[in-house]
């Protein structure tokens, strides 16, 4: 019964999580002008969710992950343009395409040291660039895929054009995308994870089937940032090749890092935070903003993650 | 056809030289730098802006690229790279590409985010043409060939014959044993290191004429080395030697015959390999 209870206390709702809901929610009355910055940071933070499954609960480290993003979007967006305007229709099958492209890639990540996984991803993603580049007569390559029109949601609400109905749309999908994981990773499965995470050999021997696990999170992953994707095409009624830039990858990461992985809410911080410090500094300079960020990481690295965002250790000395 | 091979092969030298660095620094540290671009950049950068600004000759360049870069690289390495040997992987690809992000941001502050060109003296820019034209080789291609040649004959030596090398060599497959023999491993590690990342500021130079030289340059082509890498294996150098002639091969020929697919065919070639073989083409055997 105590280890019962123990066990529970994790996954037990805190005061603050649902302040930070309404907050959000309360985010696009309050300041209209910025409800497009709403949807993009609830876009964001849903692909950050995502990676922080792989990253943060089972230790994998992808520099691809904008393959599955990528592949959403171009898929909520083909799905509107050729076959119909709806998009939560569009939105299940953004899911769906990245979800198999998530069961597909989860075989190549079984095999080899986190360089060749590494270079599996990545390789991934280029991938898919290349095809959306070359495949001009479906994708319009280089120039984007224009001319997206979506449906009203529900078929009640209409997109905006001041994006109060997409600040909405991507903040409900994100919640409830963000629910069913937190469901997910407390169940039994999120702890064997957990364990494959931190020991594999362990986590074998007390009878983990270890790839199996992996696969499905994979899949899973992949089929979230599929989602995020989509929203982000339908939002912006664009889809171009830069969903598959490393760029996009590498930033997410360093949200993840922000925000502290192995944590959901963590994916989600690090979101807000980076969209916001994104753009702050690049309206103070808006060429050379990748400067203060890569400064951001190389300090983050030197001083240690965990450490930067404690003030109150800096100065104990020692060994941290 | 036979010049097709040719290009691929000058261009397969010039990414060994640009990646045996890495090589180097991943099968020796275990570490992942993707900042090693970022060092031939800067050779290359060297290159150009000592030529068009103070008119020294492309072969003096070349030298002062390569001992350059190798200066920046023992720098970096005694004050930030060496705290990083021990971290988990996460932590060096992120400062690693913290660092590639400040490189090409101050590149682009700095110098200007136009592509440069290099005036290559007039005794490398001419063409020999062999059996009728079948055989067009660029003096060039043929300049490069033979400096990554000897670059490599030299680098084989070394690892081979020296007492430097053994020292390396015993430092890679087991640091502590090698500690405890009396090898001043760190400094071991920084000499690798810095030449190393001279030789990527040489390759950067060199290929400035035939890659392009602009401050995307660590992000393009940070990929490519990561190829070489990862399908040669790092255990000697031979299989990076191996993996980067297929790699230049591979790419010139895709991108001649089928334009389409472009680099379509590399990166499946990469995770073929990668998922049928995923330690490298060549595994080391022995070591730790």
């Amino acid at each position: 019964m105590q280890v019962a209870n123990s066990l529970r206390e994790g996954s037990r709702m805190r005061w603050w999580e649902p302040l930070v809901w309404l907050a959000a929610f309360a985010a696009p009355l309050a300041v209209p002008t910025q409800a497009l910055l709403v949807s993009e940071i609830a876009i964001t933070a849903l692909f950050a969710l995502s990676l922080d499954l792989i990253l943060g609960y089972t230790g994998i480290v992808s520099l691809g992950h904008a393959a599955f993003f990528g592949i959403g979007a171009y898929a909520a967006a083909l799905f509107a343009k050729l076959v119909m305007p709806d998009p939560l229709l569009g939105l299940v099958v953004a899911c769906g395409v990245g979800t198999a492209l998530g069961a597909l890639c989860s075989l190549t990540i079984m095999r080899g040291t986190d360089l060749t996984r590494l270079m599996v991803t990545l390789g991934a993603a280029l991938i898919l660039y290349e095809l959306a580049n070359k495949l001009d007569w479906l994708t319009g390559g280089a120039d984007g895929l224009q001319g997206v029109t979506m449906g009203p949601v529900l078929g009640q609400f209409e997109f905006d054009l001041g994006g109060r109905t997409a600040a909405y749309y991507a903040l409900g999908v994100c919640l409830l995308v963000f629910v069913l994981l937190r469901r997910l990773v407390h169940s039994p499965f999120g702890a064997t994870l957990k364990a494959v995470r931190d020991n594999r050999l362990r986590a074998m021997a007390i009878g983990v089937p270890v790839t199996q696990r992996l696969a499905v999170i994979y899949t899973v992953a992949g089929g979230v940032a599929g989602i995020a994707g989509g929203l982000l095409a339908q939002t912006t009624g664009f889809a171009s090749l830069d969903v598959f830039g490393f760029d996009r990858s590498a930033d997410l990461m360093l949200m993840l890092v922000i925000g502290g992985t192995g944590w959901l809410w963590g994916g989600i911080a690090g979101a807000v935070a980076f969209k916001i410090m994104h753009t702050v500094i690049s309206t103070l300079t808006p060429q050379y903003w990748t400067f203060w960020i890569g400064l951001f990481l190389v300090i983050l690295v030197q001083v240690g993650r965990e450490r930067l965002f404690k003030p109150w250790t800096w100065f104990r000395g020692g060994k941290a | 056809m036979l010049t097709i091979l040719f290009d691929g092969i000058a261009y397969g030298m010039l990414l060994f030289i640009l990646a045996v660095g890495l090589a180097v620094t991943m099968g020796l540290m275990n570490f992942i730098n993707l900042a090693h671009g970022a060092f031939a950049m800067v050779g290359g950068y060297i290159t150009v802006l000592l030529m068009q600004k103070a008119g020294v000759p492309f072969l003096l360049c070349l030298l002062l690229a390569f001992v350059g870069t190798a200066l920046l690289g023992a720098v970096l390495e005694t004050t930030l790279y060496r705290r990083l040997y021990g971290k988990p992987h996460l932590d060096q690809v992120l400062f690693s590409i913290g660092l590639a992000f400040m490189a090409v941001a101050s590149a682009d502050y700095f110098i200007g985010s136009s592509q440069l060109n290099i005036q290559l003296p007039a005794y490398l820019s001419g063409r020999t043409e062999l059996w009728d034209g079948a055989l067009g080789m660029g003096h060039y291609r043929i300049f490069i060939i033979v400096v990554c040649a000897a670059v490599t004959l030299a680098l084989q030596y070394i690892l081979a014959k020296t007492r430097f090398g053994s020292r390396l060599r015993a430092s890679v497959d087991d640091q502590r044993v090698a500690a405890g023999l009396g090898i001043n491993v760190n400094v071991v590690f920084m000499a690798t290191f810095a030449v190393g990342s001279g030789l990527a500021g040489l390759g950067g130079a060199l290929g400035a004429e035939v890659l392009g030289l602009d401050p995307s340059f660590p992000l393009k082509y940070m990929i490519y080395f990561l190829i070489v890498v990862a399908v040669g294996g790092t255990s000697s150098i031979t299989g990076p030697l191996l993996a980067a002639l297929l790699l230049g091969v591979a790419d010139v020929a895709g991108k001649y015959y089928i334009p389409k697919l472009g680099a379509f065919i590399v990166y499946s070639l990469m995770i073929v390999i990668l998922i049928w073989r995923p330690q490298g083409l060549f595994e080391r055997k022995g070591g730790k």
